[in-house]
């Protein structure tokens, strides 16, 4: 078993969506749903650091995404392939719709939706990385 | 601080805004997950794929419902809280009475532990969402 949990924290060095940029976007995604959740919570609509934050959000992202496919043109494979690709779309569209409603709706609710997705993205980027390394061991 | 109360009645305003955020999101998670498994393992268990992409099916409709507003919108979404309701609560005790009738994971089963049991607040949020803002039809 140890050796098992060894290989493939080994092998997940490998992987292009684990890596200090993976884990930026966790970090930021929650640090963004607190600060949303406090707007929330005051009855403020969302702020410009919640927009902005948004943007950077996606940026990162859109990083991890394009060191996905970077990673393909190199010649490796994530461990399942259909199910990491629908994640990989999801995640990217995340930040956008959470744009959308928010400006959509400017009252505390806008701060909530941010804050909502904001707790789904982290969710996502944990089984994007499950799914390329389902193999990797 | 005096706050002006807009009268709440829409289904699509303010904190609606926030459960169709929720909606698109497990709307997006279970029609992917539906397509993914329907395309690249149906014969595995057909009972739990087809059940997945109705699922998917209601959640799609039940954010359209709560979107569209209005009469025929709050119907629609109406019967799909519903029936997600009935769906969730059944398919989690069938999926504990009897193991062998769901071989892979749904949406729905174990209540919807595999996403932080949302599919079981989510309906119960939504019925509660449409008997607050019931005076609009």
């Amino acid at each position: 078993m140890n050796g098992t949990a060894l290989t493939t924290s080994a092998a997940a060095g490998g992987s292009p969506v684990d890596g200090i940029l993976a884990t930026a976007t966790i970090v930021l995604s929650l640090v963004l749903a607190g600060w949303a959740l406090v707007a929330a919570l005051r009855h403020r609509s969302p702020d410009r650091t919640q927009f902005v934050g948004l943007a950077v959000l996606e940026l990162a992202l859109l990083g991890l995404a394009v060191a996905a496919l970077v990673a393909l043109g190199g010649g490796e494979r994530p461990g399942e392939p259909g199910a990491f690709f629908g994640y990989l779309l999801t995640l990217v569209c995340l930040p956008p719709l959470a744009w959308v409603l928010a400006r959509m709706e400017p009252t505390r609710w806008g701060s909530a939706i941010v804050c909502a997705v904001c707790l789904v993205t982290p969710v996502v980027v944990v089984r994007l990385q499950q799914t390329w390394e389902v193999l990797g061991g | 601080m005096v706050e002006t109360r807009a009268p709440e009645r829409a289904t699509n305003k303010g904190p609606g805004r926030l459960l169709i955020a929720v909606y698109i999101i497990f709307a997006i998670a279970a029609t992917s997950r539906a397509g993914l498994q329907i395309a690249t393992k149906f014969d595995e268990a057909p009972v739990a794929y087809l059940l997945s992409a109705l699922a998917a099916l209601i959640y799609i409709v039940a954010a359209v419902g709560l979107a569209r507003a209005g009469h025929t919108g709050r119907r629609v979404a109406l019967a799909c809280c519903s029936v997600e309701l009935v769906g969730v609560v059944g398919v989690g005790i069938l999926s504990l009475a009897d193991r062998a009738l769901f071989p892979d994971e749904t949406v729905w089963s174990g209540f919807g532990s595999g996403y932080g049991y949302v599919p079981l607040v989510l309906p119960v949020l939504g019925l509660y969402w449409l008997w607050r803002t019931r005076h609009d039809a």
